[in-house]
């Protein structure tokens, strides 16, 4: 009995292995892919004729898929942000510097983050199912031959037009997040608009701003490459498109939250 | 020499055998069918005679001189000269007829919009498209889609010009409309053709010889007349339609 026991146990843990020993070969195989896509992507830039007018539209384009959701969720995390604030400090009686945390947390990382999750949500997914599309349907297989280049044709527009939109996303994101902020501060803690204003100018730095920006064009470049990638090595039809969707919206998110703690550790030193 | 060969090509994808030891000799204005059961390396066979995949073993020459040699910039300029009609036409969703059919134009050309425009009406008038060039891919017909792909096939006027299963998914009136157009341009251009088919009928109809690929290389070759009096069990049972193509 206990002979029996032993061995679905050796089982159980065999087929443990043998799954986490795939996931690992994936993950790595998944590594190495976006880090070559990284670097195809750099020369490309440099190498191919540039086409400014896919640039233009695919700006165009994520500035129509986000624009408004990151305007809602900008305000509302604000809000959001300075009523917590508001019950916690008002504990200590400190309510009156609640104007500055919400400066510093929004510029320094609910900005950036939640804009690009909001990012990698609506535009990700978008990248990755149109290019996902197109490899079902031999569009990309057409482009190459009729002598383009792929990549240069679909991914560094993407990863270009990412890269600009992100930081700029995220600064609209401060000032309506700081702009929500303020409508309940006002409020909760009874201070005046300039005063709210005056604080978040004293107290939120120069780098504090570049802090938040730099890390949005890190995770721009991080949403458009993993899009891409995901995108470009579909397979198995429609249900390959959906499958490619989904990995690299989580992906990407699982990126942002993991390359944030590392970026700001290194924007710290800069 | 023929205008393509293929000599001792074998293609791997990790363990898995596609081609092995692969000799096909294609002649100048020929037009040359390539059959075979599914995943037997059809299309493996056009990736490769594009440059897109590259051969594990063997040589492809197009015009004598070897892809597999050739820088990327060659294999590039060599595209200019291969046009290719894909299965669901392959249209750019986001661009209209007028701009799929320029897309290699522009890609390989320095032509300004009014020579492209030009290019882009005559090829469309020739496959029997006049005045569709402001539409989108979607607002096409798959009959349709598969002769704006034509007219961006033709565009760059190629030396070859390759068909995917250009039949599939028609109902019968387009399936003998695109078999009139392959031999129309046959006839018009003097191109060399290469179509892959499972269609036997659209097959006879447009080719002049037949090369059956099965256990990794071309098994068959001859002309469409010799394949209907062959009496290799393969061949018959194929164009009988007796046969299962995942076996081929």
């Amino acid at each position: 009995m206990n002979g029996t026991k032993v061995v679905n146990s050796a089982e159980k843990l065999g087929g443990f292995v043998y799954t986490m020993d795939k996931r690992l070969v994936s993950f790595m195989n998944d590594l190495g892919g976006v880090t070559i896509l990284s670097f195809k992507t750099f020369i490309g830039v440099f190498k191919y004729r540039f086409d400014f007018k896919e640039l233009v539209r695919q700006f165009s384009i994520i500035g129509n898929r986000s624009l408004s959701i990151v305007s809602l969720i900008a305000i509302f995390t604000g809000m959001v942000i300075a009523l917590q604030l508001s019950i916690g400090l008002g504990r200590y009686g400190l309510k009156l510097n609640v104007g500055q945390l919400v400066g510093i947390a929004i510029f320094r990382e609910l900005g950036p983050v939640l804009t690009c999750l909001m990012v990698a949500a609506r535009v990700g997914s978008g990248i990755a199912a149109e290019l996902g599309s197109m490899v079902v349907t031999e569009q990309v297989l057409a482009i190459e031959a009729m002598g383009a280049n792929p990549i240069n044709r679909l991914v560094v527009p993407r990863v270009i037009a990412t890269i600009i939109a992100c930081p700029l996303l995220t600064v609209l994101a401060d000032l309506i997040g700081c702009f929500g902020g303020m409508l309940v501060t006002v409020k909760e803690a009874s201070v005046t608009t300039q005063f709210y204003i005056d604080q978040i100018r004293t107290t939120v730095l120069v780098e504090d701003f570049v802090s938040g920006v730099s890390k949005s064009v890190f995770f721009g470049f991080f949403i458009a490459i993993i899009a891409c990638y995901e995108g470009l090595k579909t397979s198995g039809g429609t249900e390959g498109v959906g499958q490619a969707t989904t990995k690299a919206v989580v992906y990407a998110s699982i990126v942002i939250f993991i390359s944030d703690f590392f970026l700001t550790k290194l924007l710290l030193y800069i | 020499m023929g205008i393509v060969e293929f000599k001792n090509v074998s293609k791997f994808f990790g363990d898995k055998k596609v081609l092995e030891d692969a000799d096909l000799s294609i002649e100048k204005g020929e037009t040359i069918t390539i059959m075979g059961g599914s995943g037997k390396g059809k299309t493996v066979f056009l990736k490769l005679l594009l440059g897109v995949l590259k051969a594990d073993k063997g040589h492809i020459y197009f015009h004598g001189k070897d892809i597999g040699e050739m820088k990327e910039k060659n294999v590039v300029s060599m595209r200019r000269h291969i046009g290719m009609l894909f299965q669901g036409a392959a249209l750019f969703d986001s661009l209209s007829v007028a701009e799929n059919v320029a897309y290699p134009l522009r890609e390989h050309f320095d032509y300004d919009d009014n020579a492209i425009a030009k290019i882009v009406t005559e090829k469309l008038g020739l496959v029997g498209m006049p005045g569709v060039e402001e539409l989108m891919p979607a607002e096409l017909s798959g009959g349709m889609k598969k002769r704006v792909g034509l007219a961006r096939a033709i565009a760059t006027d190629p030396d070859i010009i390759l068909y995917d299963e250009p039949t599939t998914g028609l109902d019968p009136a387009n399936t003998k409309r695109i078999c009139n157009l392959i031999l129309e341009l046959q006839h018009k251009l003097k191109v060399t053709s290469i179509v892959v088919t499972h269609d036997m009928e659209s097959a006879f109809r447009v080719t002049d010889r037949i090369a059956m690929l099965s256990n990794y290389k071309f098994e068959f070759v001859g002309t469409k007349e010799e394949a209907k009096n062959s009496s290799i069990p393969l061949v018959k049972h194929f164009i009988n339609g007796d046969m299962d193509t995942n076996d081929g």
